[in-house]
């Protein structure tokens, strides 16, 4: 099969199967089971192709030319294989988990959960192969739209207002910064194609390249820079597996994947470096990992602490582009993959502790470890990893951020840096300890105050359903796996910072 | 001076009956005045159109010796049409009216505004 | 048979007219109204596909030679508009059938389709003709049968908004005689063509210039420009579903079509926008519309005047690619035209579906609604998306042409503007579509039901074009194009 049927079949797999799950309503098993056939089919569409991009190959797909000179066509690059390969992978783990949440929860409108989760798989898919700026930016509203439902999937007052916000940024931030930029790129450059070494330069001013800059950082709401990261707390009110998928891997990472792929094949990190527009954005990413890390550590709710920790997280993916280095770039391509992995991991965790316990917030979680060993292990493991500490695989994306930092002489980000590590480790590492070491709080907090003795009150077991236990173990062990393999990582990304010049300096 | 004023009386009294028209059809809230004034407004123009074809001194273009100069019909044709225009929409106009009478009681217009506002 | 087809095109709705009127049977009227209007859709593709082929194609009436008798001509600008407007009537009648038999009382059912051919032939009459005054008799057919038609409407509200209609309509027509006649003064002759060699030389006098902005404000309240649009509003809102439709999507764009057949063909391009401030006086305008209207339509409850805010705001966009007065910022406008009706037709028939199951179209009635008719609601959510400018859809093509436009004359502030401002859209669309799918159902409601097939079909259709027109738009792009630079070269 051609490279362009393959691109076709990646992005037409996730649309059949959200159409036969949609058809499937009325069966659950038959419809958890087009899920994951779709997710798996998905996968291995990803891997066939992935086989070609590491042998050199550029699979390339144009559909049509909806504006003179600007066509919807799709072409793979590397770091555009390994998000899809990521995402892809990280469905199939997911559909198991949300059988056993969704399930375990008694959630309602099951269908159109499994359905728009498949169409924002697809989108995930055209916004990962996408061949130039327009394509990218239609998959990317696409994700936004596809992700809204599954936001509002309860359906009170409380999501809505929180789908609002979310909508509201997510549209607002690419309509009117985003769809300018490109604009603006392509009365420039004459083109919106990706090419390497950017197509910008030479054409504009070092002020209009820092505008536009600012317009794609800026517009790019999903990568979450401060101050528009307000979506993402918003989104936390999303049923477990939403977050864990959408929010820490397919969304956010479409963000800064896109901010990065911005960097790299439209400016080009030479311009970047004459122009000095990537001076800002160095601070104004240094400033959020920090400034989340901290407001992370505030928030008691264990889900609204993971997403700003997402937040402050990103922020290294944006700060690694800005600092235009070879070493960045690929730590950065890195970190996508690291940090998908562990944060998945940790989200998979808070829907287990909420599936078996119903405990939300981090005060709660006094001697949960006792009744769930293995999820609390699990949860040890995508903390580290997520901190940059081993065996996580965070470790070495982080150390080539650090030393790109180190590279270009920003010696007060490489403080920054060691600073976030320590903010990670104290606003995680509480919960790790308490579960462990606190005393045992009761498990069902209503019953708690007249019923201390209760039998389920004692110690004992008390693990989510296995559907829910083996994803979360397989993530946990897909960290340290790649904290092993790291270098298999690098060799994927290699082809694409060959072309870069060698440093910034 | 007076040449101004008195030889173009005509298109004196089409301004006039034009503006007064048009100041009834903006500050009367009753829909039957208001018609009126639409139709006076109208009637203006009329009045413009003819004026218009007419040539001073001139006959009714009818081919009779002894007879040079005549006036241009087309204008009194074309408003003869537009006459018609005229005549049809006053008529739907009214019988939008009684229709309004029907339903709401009334054909002052602010009371149906207030009518409109309630429900 | 084929040098007749510009007459044709006019004469048979005409003649149905009275047919209908004889037979007074509901099923029969629609019958013919149905056939007429995909025969005149037949006609106006066949003119088109001509007038791009070899040209303009002029036919006189009865044989009398221009510039002393009528002429109709057809060129690709008012080809493109008399496929737009005949395609919007080919769609509406399918669909009408069921809408209007619930919506309108039995014996008034004949009657609605005679008013139906009149407006549609009244439209399609001052798309063709190539005669000033003819304008004007075509004009006042589909004004007093448009007034008609709203007035059907089942609240009482209808009657009212027929009114004001009846009211402001007549004064912009008679504007615009009063316009004709100016010209007719000074020139002697009433065919455009004509008018145009003879206004040449006269460039410089007041009178011309009275003639101008009579016509053009009288064309502007037709059009319903910002301020004059007062009485667009209610008129859509109250209206049948099938004439909100119908109306939405084409009479404005006729009267639009008027002012760019006035301005370019027969006044001239320096005349009027070289010779006076008429571009930055509508770039004013058209901004103050867009602004102004796209806000007030976040604040409507009832979702078919929400629509109606929009129609206003959405003419800004077309009034905004006009005056910069460019052929690039022209093809955009005319593009805007064709895709506006497009996504416009596409709402009101989703909305005409809701009402035809609910009864009512308020954001508090249709709370839930997308889970009960799913098919109606995704066409509401896709043709929202186009009026959005979502990429894919055909919305997205006029706004990026726009935008180039924009940037082209280095008006950022305003190509700034027209991106921001479809933030607004998303806002009123969103609003409608969170009711629709996001809340539940008020738990008064009985179970009800998808709408008919008959009312789909032509909702997807309207859908399908949207998405179409998206895609692959070398169609309406290139036909916009050639009609833009035919508008511009007649001056050149």
């Amino acid at each position: 099969m051609s490279g362009g049927t393959l691109i076709a079949l990646a992005l037409l797999i996730p649309l059949a199967g959200a159409g036969l799950i949609a058809l499937s309503w009325r069966r659950p098993n038959l419809r958890e089971s087009v899920t994951i056939a779709t997710a798996v089919l998905l996968f291995a569409v990803n891997v066939r192709l992935a086989i070609g991009v590491l042998d050199g190959e550029t699979p390339t797909l144009r559909v049509v030319e909806p504006v003179e000179g600007v066509p919807i066509a799709f072409a793979i690059e590397p770091l555009g294989m390994l998000f899809g390969l990521v995402a892809s992978f990280l469905w199939i783990v997911t559909s198991f988990y949300s059988i056993g949440y969704m399930r375990a929860n008694g959630e309602a409108r099951q269908t159109r959960f499994y359905a728009c989760f498949a169409l924002a798989l697809g989108a995930t898919m055209a916004v990962a192969f996408s061949g130039n700026l327009l394509t990218t930016f239609i998959g990317y509203e696409a994700l936004t739209l596809t992700t809204y439902p599954l936001v509002t999937h309860h359906s009170d007052a409380k999501s809505v207002r929180a789908g609002r916000t979310y909508l509201g940024i997510l549209l607002g931030t690419s309509i009117a910064l985003l769809l300018p930029g490109i604009v603006a790129t392509w009365m420039l450059a004459g083109t919106l194609d990706f090419r390497a070494g950017g197509i910008l330069s030479g054409t504009a001013s070092d002020g209009v390249v820092l505008l536009l800059l600012g317009l794609y950082m800026f517009g790019i709401g999903k990568a979450a820079l401060m101050p528009i990261h307000r979506w993402l707390p918003a989104a936390m009110v999303a049923p477990t597996p939403v977050s864990a998928l959408l929010h820490a891997v397919a969304v956010v990472k479409a963000g800064v994947f896109v901010a990065l792929k911005v960097i790299v094949y439209v400016f080009g990190i030479d311009l970047l470096n004459s122009s000095g527009a990537g001076a800002w954005l160095v601070w104004i990413a240094t400033i959020t990992l920090v400034l989340a890390s901290v407001v992370a550590l505030t928030k008691d709710n264990l889900k609204a602490r993971l997403a700003y920790s997402t937040v402050s997280q990103l922020a290294y993916v944006v700060l690694a582009g800005a600092l235009a280095t070879q070493w960045g770039v690929l730590g950065g391509g890195m970190h996508i993959a690291m940090h998908a992995f562990g944060k998945i991991t940790l989200f998979f965790c808070a829907g287990a502790i909420y599936t078996a316990l119903h405990k939300t917030e981090v005060s709660q979680m006094g001697g949960i470890g006792r009744a769930m060993p293995v999820t609390m292990l699990a949860f040890l493991i995508g903390a580290l990893s997520v901190a940059g500490l081993p065996p996580g695989g965070g470790t070495w994306s982080k150390w080539y951020i650090a030393l790109a930092a180190a590279e270009t002489g920003h010696l007060v980000i490489v403080g920054a840096l060691m600073l976030s590590t320590l903010l990670n480790i104290a606003y995680f590492m509480p919960i790790v300890a308490r579960a462990w070491f606190a005393p045992r709080a009761a498990i069902h907090p209503a019953r708690s105050a007249g019923a201390m003795a209760a039998p389920d009150g004692g110690e004992g077991l008390k693990e989510a359903p296995l559907f829910c236990l083996i994803p979360l173990s397989l993530t946990a062990l897909g960290c340290v796996a790649l904290f092993v393999f790291a270098s298999e990582l690098e060799t994927f990304l290699a082809p694409m910072i060959d072309g870069l010049s060698t440093k910034g300096r | 001076m007076w040449e101004t004023f008195l030889g173009l009386y005509n298109y004196w009294i089409v301004i006039l009956l034009m503006m007064a028209g048009f100041y009834i059809v903006m500050s009367r809230h009753n829909l039957v005045k208001k018609l009126i004034g639409l139709n006076i407004f109208q009637s203006a123009v009329f009045l413009f159109y003819i004026s218009v074809g007419k040539v001073k001194g001139a006959t009714a273009p009818i081919v009779e010796p002894g007879i040079s100069s005549y006036s241009n019909p087309l204008p009194h044709v074309l408003i003869l049409t537009a006459i018609v225009v005229g005549v049809a929409t006053v008529s739907l106009g009214l019988a939008l009216v009684v229709r309004l009478k029907e339903a709401y009681g009334t054909i002052e217009e602010d009371e149906i505004n207030e009518m409109d506002a309630a429900d | 048979m084929g040098e007749h087809l510009p007459i044709l095109q006019v004469i048979l709705p005409l003649i149905a007219a009275p047919v209908c009127l004889l037979i007074r049977h509901a099923v029969l009227c629609w019958l013919i109204a149905t056939l007429v209007s995909w025969v005149c859709l037949a006609i106006a593709i066949l003119l088109l596909l001509q007038a791009l082929e070899g040209g303009a194609i002029r036919y006189q009436l009865g044989s009398w030679v221009a510039p002393w008798g009528i002429e109709y001509v057809v060129d690709r600008l008012n080809g493109f508009i008399l496929v737009i407007v005949a395609a919007i009537g080919a769609v509406v009648t399918p669909y009408a059938l069921r809408s209007v038999a619930e919506e309108l009382p039995e014996r008034q059912i004949g009657l609605f389709y005679v008013m139906y051919l009149l407006c549609l032939s009244g439209l399609l009459g001052i798309t063709i003709t190539g005669d000033a005054f003819n304008v004007f008799v075509f004009l006042e057919i589909s004004s007093l049968s448009s007034y008609a038609l709203i007035s059907m409407g089942r609240h009482r509200k209808a009657l009212h908004a027929a009114y004001q209609y009846l009211v402001m309509g007549t004064i912009g027509a008679t504007f615009f005689l009063i316009g004709v006649g100016l010209l007719y003064l000074m020139t002697g002759t009433l065919n455009m063509a004509d008018l145009a060699e003879q206004l040449k030389p006269l460039a410089g006098s007041r009178i011309v210039l009275a003639a101008f902005g009579f016509i053009v404000v009288g064309m502007g309240l037709k059009l319903a420009v910002f301020p004059l649009h007062l009485w667009l509003p209610n008129a859509y809102a109250h209206a049948p579903s099938a004439v909100s439709v119908f109306l939405a999507g084409t009479a404005t764009k006729v009267s639009l079509y008027v002012v760019l057949r006035f301005i370019f063909t027969v006044f001239g391009f320096e005349f009027s926008f070289v010779g006076q401030p008429f571009g930055p006086a509508l770039l004013v305008l058209a901004i103050a519309g867009i602004v102004v209207c796209s806000l007030v339509a976040i604040y409507q409850d009832n979702v078919k005047r929400l629509l109606a805010w929009s129609s206003v705001a959405q003419i800004g966009y077309m009034l905004l690619g006009l005056s910069f007065a460019t052929a690039l910022g022209l093809q955009a406008g005319l593009l805007h035209i064709f895709n506006h009706a497009l996504m416009k037709a596409g709402l009101f028939l989703a909305m005409g579906c809701v009402v035809l199951r609910l009864g009512s179209c308020r954001i508090e009635a249709i709370a839930g609604v997308g889970r009960s008719m799913p098919w109606t609601m995704t066409g509401f959510l896709l043709c929202g998306l186009s009026l959005i400018g979502v990429p894919l859809t055909a919305g997205f093509v006029s706004k990026w042409y726009l935008v180039l436009a924009a940037l082209e004359k280095g008006w950022w502030p305003v190509a700034a503007l027209i991106v921001l401002t479809s933030l607004l859209a998303v806002v009123y669309i969103w609003k409608v579509v969170e009711a629709a799918w996001f809340r539940d159902p008020p738990g008064t409601a009985g179970r009800i039901g998808e709408a008919p097939l008959v009312m789909l079909v032509p909702l997807w259709i309207v859908v399908a074009a949207n998405l179409w027109f998206g895609f692959e738009t070398s169609g309406s792009v290139d036909v916009a194009k050639a009609a833009a630079l035919a508008l511009m070269g007649a001056v050149e």
